[in-house]
């Protein structure tokens, strides 16, 4: 008995820990940003270029900040949620445009639909370091005083939409 | 020993392409700064390909962490400043070498534990072996020597 049962103990181990591994995502990181005031920057807007959008101007605002780009094919998927927020909630959405071309991103627009109610332009990702993007589309829910309480790494999916519709219902009953 | 140490320079040298590959080549005011680039290059991990450090990387993210990395250097700011302001946007996920903490202590004293167990295991495995006694019985090699007699005769 004791020939085989240990050998099976260690195997079932070896078992559990690897079926651990398998529901987890490596690919999720928990952002240290998450509760902290969103890092605060000043871009040109993407269809306006001579204005700025500055995010202290969200204050008061619970909003969403979706950093997207025009060569990114999982913002194409993602696109169609976007467009269901921006058509049947009352949140407001913001697009970061990522290291895109300007010509591209109007272009992608015009094609497939602007769920945005203003893009801010990072042409060189700078923005992008600040809030700890590394995988196109991200996705940040900030509270009215500008803390991000959410951040979605990846395109959102109709699973993360309704959790994500309910935390928004939740942080428009904060007051400030 | 000769081939061996051909085999070592060989290797040496596949290692300065791989490293060589990625990255830009770009200059300091002063060798200190340039060996502390280099360094921190190898200490940060590009995020998008998790198992390669930044100087192994050819993603985008990376090459824009580089010059980030580049930029705050030439700016005078020191490892520890450097390191701070990417841990705080990126997480300690960014450092190539995880940290030693309360999160990350198992992993670093596993191998060791694993080494301490495997002596332990080893030394009773062979008190066990060397206390057996013989798996025949006197009876049975006296059999087989006489066999083993009677053939050679």
């Amino acid at each position: 008995m004791n020939r085989f049962g240990l050998p099976l103990l260690v195997f079932l181990i070896l078992i559990g820990f690897l079926g651990i591994g398998l529901t987890l995502n490596p690919r999720e990181l928990p952002s240290p940003l998450l509760g902290k005031p969103s890092p605060a920057f000043s871009a040109p807007r993407l269809l306006a270029p001579q204005q700025n959008f500055h995010n202290a101007q969200m204050n008061g605002e619970v909003w969403l900040l979706n950093v997207w780009a025009s060569w990114c094919v999982a913002c194409r998927t993602e696109h169609a949620l976007l467009m269901h927020i921006a058509q049947h909630t009352t949140v407001r959405l913001v697009g970061l445009n990522y290291k895109d071309d300007a010509a591209d991103a109007v272009d992608w627009l015009q094609r497939f639909g602007n769920p945005y109610s203003i893009i801010a332009v990072d042409r060189n990702g700078d923005i992008g370091i600040d809030y700890g993007v590394y995988g196109v589309p991200e996705t940040y829910l900030l509270d009215k005083t500008g803390h991000i309480r959410f951040k979605q790494v990846g395109p959102l999916t109709t699973g993360t939409l309704q959790s994500l519709l309910q935390m928004i219902e939740k942080l428009h009953e904060e007051t400030l | 020993m000769k081939r061996l140490a051909i085999i070592v320079f060989n290797l040496s040298l596949l290692a300065a392409v791989g490293s060589a590959a990625s990255v830009e080549s770009v200059q300091f005011e002063t060798a200190q700064q340039r060996s502390l680039y280099s360094n921190l290059l190898t200490e940060l991990r590009c995020l998008v390909c998790a198992n390669q450090s930044l100087a192994d990387s050819n993603a985008d993210l990376a090459k824009d962490l580089r010059s980030k990395v580049q930029n705050m250097v030439a700016r005078g700011q020191s490892r520890q400043e450097i390191i701070d302001y990417m841990v705080k946007r990126y997480g300690e996920y960014i450092l190539y070498r995880p940290l030693f903490s309360r999160a990350t202590l198992f992993l670093w004293i596993s191998p060791f534990l694993l080494v301490v167990f495997s002596c332990v295991f080893a030394v009773i495995l062979i008190m066990k072996k060397s206390r057996q006694t013989h798996p025949y019985s006197t009876k049975q090699l006296q059999k087989a020597k006489q066999l083993l007699e009677d053939e050679s005769n």
